[in-house]
């Protein structure tokens, strides 16, 4: 079946089955392989990509339900010259250890802090209950996404 | 996963009509649940019909008694609606207590119920204010909609279109979740309509049930002491690696009496 989805400011047009998911078109498709793919059991949120402006778990969305959507994943948030306020503050901050968690962690983090008020400790642990670390390297994670809250 | 026709109907009428043509065809809600379902292959559907595009399924709507919740609504969206933290803010408490803020984003209030989970978080709210289930055929008393482990009264192609929950004069919800999955372990909405209590279980049996002890001593005195002295059963209770039937049965105890203290003080 045909799916039209716009990626990072971009239109594609992708011929898929329907069981296809979301991160298959993302990563094999498209080349966009900063998206991860973690546990597959949709727990871990290595996966986590933002559709029409939320985040969502890649792997627990069909490439079938996003025609006409728009999707942004890491590769569309900054450029290695120009990072993102939330991946420079990753940067600053030690948020990552192994990295394999951080994509997904940093696109959640910016849904949290365009849509929750008042962060504080407790509201960004709570709000990245959806995202695993297996480097279990939360509290500068956690650091970071406070830092980057004041400057977004 | 297996392989699929998979079809986007702009119509309730629509959706209806291709899930009673289709062999053994299944309605995609928000996919929280379905689509690891499908993923681990404990599925097969002939066909998948996506109700996103079906106009009227989503959207919230406050009337005097009761708040109107169309089966499509998100979570995310019932966690932050004004106009249910106004009317029912236990409601709108529990909604941002399921899964994790992805879940949430794409977990829909009819996905959810329509499933009947043994440890869903919705099915507590639904039972414990005594909602009603509008499908596209008729009206369901909570009372009479889960009947046991992902069983509940629809029928064959039935589909649920939205849930009326009466506004309570005050309503708490306390749930305990597994660390990981956060499902309800235990869950338990309690919900007081002037003298008459009603608390829905979640988590603890094959599917979210009233506790009538429970409502029986609290309507004698509402004051989470009176729970302490209700026995309760568990020869239905699930037992599994997170918890036996019996440290359930004490979770219902301890949850009842976290939301009547969290009621009472509301």
């Amino acid at each position: 079946m045909k799916v039209s989805l716009t990626v990072n400011g971009r239109r594609h047009d992708v011929d898929v089955a329907p069981n296809t998911l979301l991160v298959d078109v993302l990563r094999g498709r498209l080349g966009l392989t900063g998206t991860h793919v973690g546990c597959d059991t949709s727990q871990c949120g290595a996966c986590t990509v933002h559709l029409d402006g939320r985040s969502v778990k890649s792997c627990t969305v069909l490439a079938a339900q996003v025609d006409g959507a728009a999707v942004t994943t890491i590769e569309g948030i900054g450029s290695p010259d120009a990072l993102h306020p939330m991946q420079a503050a990753f940067r600053d901050c030690h948020a990552l250890q192994c990295g394999f968690c951080t994509p997904g962690m940093i696109m959640s983090a910016i849904d949290l802090v365009q849509n929750v008020e008042n962060l504080d400790e407790r509201k960004v642990r709570e709000g990245l209950e959806g995202n695993l670390c297996r480097c279990t390297g939360y509290h500068n994670i956690v650091k970071a996404v406070l830092n980057a809250a004041e400057s977004m | 996963m297996y392989s699929f026709e998979y079809h986007r109907p702009e119509s309730i009428a629509q959706a209806t009509a291709l899930r009673a043509e289709a062999e053994d065809a299944i309605y995609l809600a928000g996919g929280q649940t379905l689509i690891p379902t499908l993923k681990q292959r404990l599925a097969a559907p002939s066909d998948v019909i996506d109700l996103s595009r079906v106009p009227g399924l989503a959207g919230i709507e406050l009337k005097s008694d009761c708040v109107v919740i169309g089966a499509m609504t998100r979570h995310a969206e019932v966690a932050a609606s004004a106009e249910v933290a106004r009317a029912i803010p236990a409601l709108a408490f529990l909604a941002g207590e399921i899964g994790d803020a992805q879940v949430r984003n794409r977990g829909t209030l009819g996905g959810s119920v329509a499933n009947s989970d043994p440890s869903a978080d919705y099915p507590a709210a639904v039972i414990g204010l005594g909602a009603t289930i509008v499908t596209d055929r008729r009206r369901i008393a909570a009372d009479d909609f889960f009947h046991d482990l992902f069983e509940t009264a629809l029928e064959a192609g039935e589909l649920l279109t939205a849930i009326e929950f009466p506004i309570a004069k005050r309503a708490a919800y306390c749930k305990f979740p597994n660390p990981a999955s956060r499902y309800a372990v235990v869950g338990v909405f309690a919900a007081d309509f002037g003298g008459k209590v009603r608390v829905g279980v979640t988590g603890a049996g094959p599917c979210a049930f009233r506790a009538t002890a429970i409502e029986a001593a609290l309507g004698k005195k509402l004051d989470a002491k009176s729970v302490d002295a209700v026995e309760i059963e568990y020869d239905r209770f699930n037992s599994d690696l997170h918890a036996s039937a019996e440290y359930r049965a004490n979770l219902v105890r301890v949850m009842a009496k976290r939301a009547v203290e969290k009621l009472l003080t509301a």
